[in-house]
């Protein structure tokens, strides 16, 4: 089963949750853990992982033979993103606004463009107390984070249980980590803000066809919006983690919840048997 | 000789619009001719890449110079790998600044005026 952690907001608590949740299973369960939080990956930082391989991740870009082209254009036309300018004499290529889709190539009536790869990044795999961990990182001045979550998705082993570390926000580096996922948890925080985003978070996971559920952290503040709006949309609250100073020390500390506060285990192993239930009914209901 | 100048409204008395890239118009005017036409820049509210696309389509319309506020990397290496001189730091009516081009008041920039992204609210001032 995969389970990923999103939430629209930044700063809710996805790594909180992902990293709790992940070191709550390890002892019943083989759990990989997958950090496609590829601008920012930070989950390393609890979970403390020995890497013991790393990979360079490409994307395809343009490279123009001015000897064969006669400047006509096509490639600039094509191009989605504006990486591609032609002038009368020269074809001007831009790698970091190039999304490596190879339109301009296959398009180029000349034959006049290949394909050389372009370094945005990196992949590295390890293990965390029994976990296998992998993330990937965008190079320092890279844009492109969809393909790098791609390449840790694509080495990772897709018949474990996994847990996967999404970043914040409703774009395409969500989209490319939760999709294929069983399950979204959405971790919110009842401020308007919280509220804004997962009601975006919600859409977008809907609209790609994943069940999920709602993780309400810093509860204790605010005014029962996030509640009222789980009632109207009939999404679960699956768990509720309170405001707490004690959990702030640990996590400021790069302490996971369940390694400071081992209580929590049980939450989380609870929390991982509803979702396995809900995943279970949704299956058996579609079988119908 | 044509030059275009980067406006806000399609018309003589309008400003010179402070950016090139996203700037809603261009007046392109033949200094020969003394006539005008205008330019609708339709890449100005692009996610990305405006600055390029604007080049590509100030490249494609045959001027020789171009009066903006600022110019980004991008945009200029277009501009500068079509042979079109920028003069960048521009400000006044379009009206002010012909007269001030045909006096030979204004210097090709020679580089960018700015950043990556300047102007927008991703951009950093340099």
């Amino acid at each position: 089963m995969i389970v990923s952690v999103a939430s629209g907001k930044g700063g809710t608590g996805k790594t909180l949750v992902a990293t709790s949740l992940a070191l709550s299973l390890k002892d019943e369960h083989k759990i990989q853990f997958l950090d496609c939080d590829v601008e920012e990956p930070n989950a390393h930082v609890f979970m403390k992982p020995v890497f013991t391989e790393s990979q360079k991740v490409f994307i395809p870009v343009p490279s123009v033979d001015e000897a064969k082209c006669n400047h006509c254009g096509k490639c600039g036309e094509v191009c989605a993103f504006n990486a591609v300018a032609v002038t009368s004499h020269k074809v001007l290529v831009f790698p970091e606004l190039c999304h490596g889709c190879g339109a301009c190539g296959y398009l180029c009536p000349q034959n006049a463009i290949t394909e050389v790869a372009n370094e945005i990044g990196i992949l590295e795999v390890g293990v965390a107390e029994g976990i296998d961990f992998v993330r990937g990182k965008l190079a320092i001045g890279q844009v492109m984070a969809p393909p790098i979550i791609r390449a840790v998705k694509d080495i990772a082993d897709s018949n474990m249980d996994t847990i996967i570390d999404a970043p914040p926000g409703t774009s395409c580096p969500v989209v490319e980590s939760i999709k294929d996922s069983d399950f979204c948890l959405l971790v919110t925080e009842p401020t308007p803000f919280g509220l804004n985003d997962l009601a975006l978070a919600v859409a977008t996971a809907r609209q790609l066809g994943i069940s999920c559920g709602v993780i309400l952290n810093r509860a204790g503040v605010g005014d029962g919006a996030i509640e009222e709006y789980c009632r109207q949309e009939s999404m679960p609250i699956m768990l509720t983690i309170p405001l707490d100073n004690a959990i702030a020390s640990l996590y400021s500390r790069g302490i996971p919840l369940v390694a400071g506060i081992p209580a929590y285990k049980i939450s989380f192993v609870e929390l991982y048997e509803n979702i396995l239930e809900v995943v279970n009914e949704g299956s058996s209901s579609s079988e119908r | 000789m044509k030059i275009a100048i980067s406006v806000a409204e399609a018309n003589l008395e309008a400003d010179v619009a402070p950016r090139f890239g996203r700037c809603q118009h261009f007046i392109i005017f033949d200094l020969v001719s003394g006539k005008f036409d205008s330019l609708g820049n339709k890449s100005a509210d692009f996610t990305g890449g405006a600055g390029i696309a604007t080049a590509q389509m100030i490249a494609d319309s045959g001027v020789q110079v171009v009066l903006t506020g600022n110019c980004g990397p991008n945009a200029y290496r277009v501009l500068s790998a079509t042979g079109i001189e920028v003069v960048t730091g521009v400000t006044g009516t379009v009206k002010e600044v012909i007269d001030k081009y045909r006096r030979g008041d204004y210097l090709a920039a020679g580089k960018p005026s700015v950043a990556s992204h300047y102007g927008s609210r991703f951009g950093s001032p340099g």
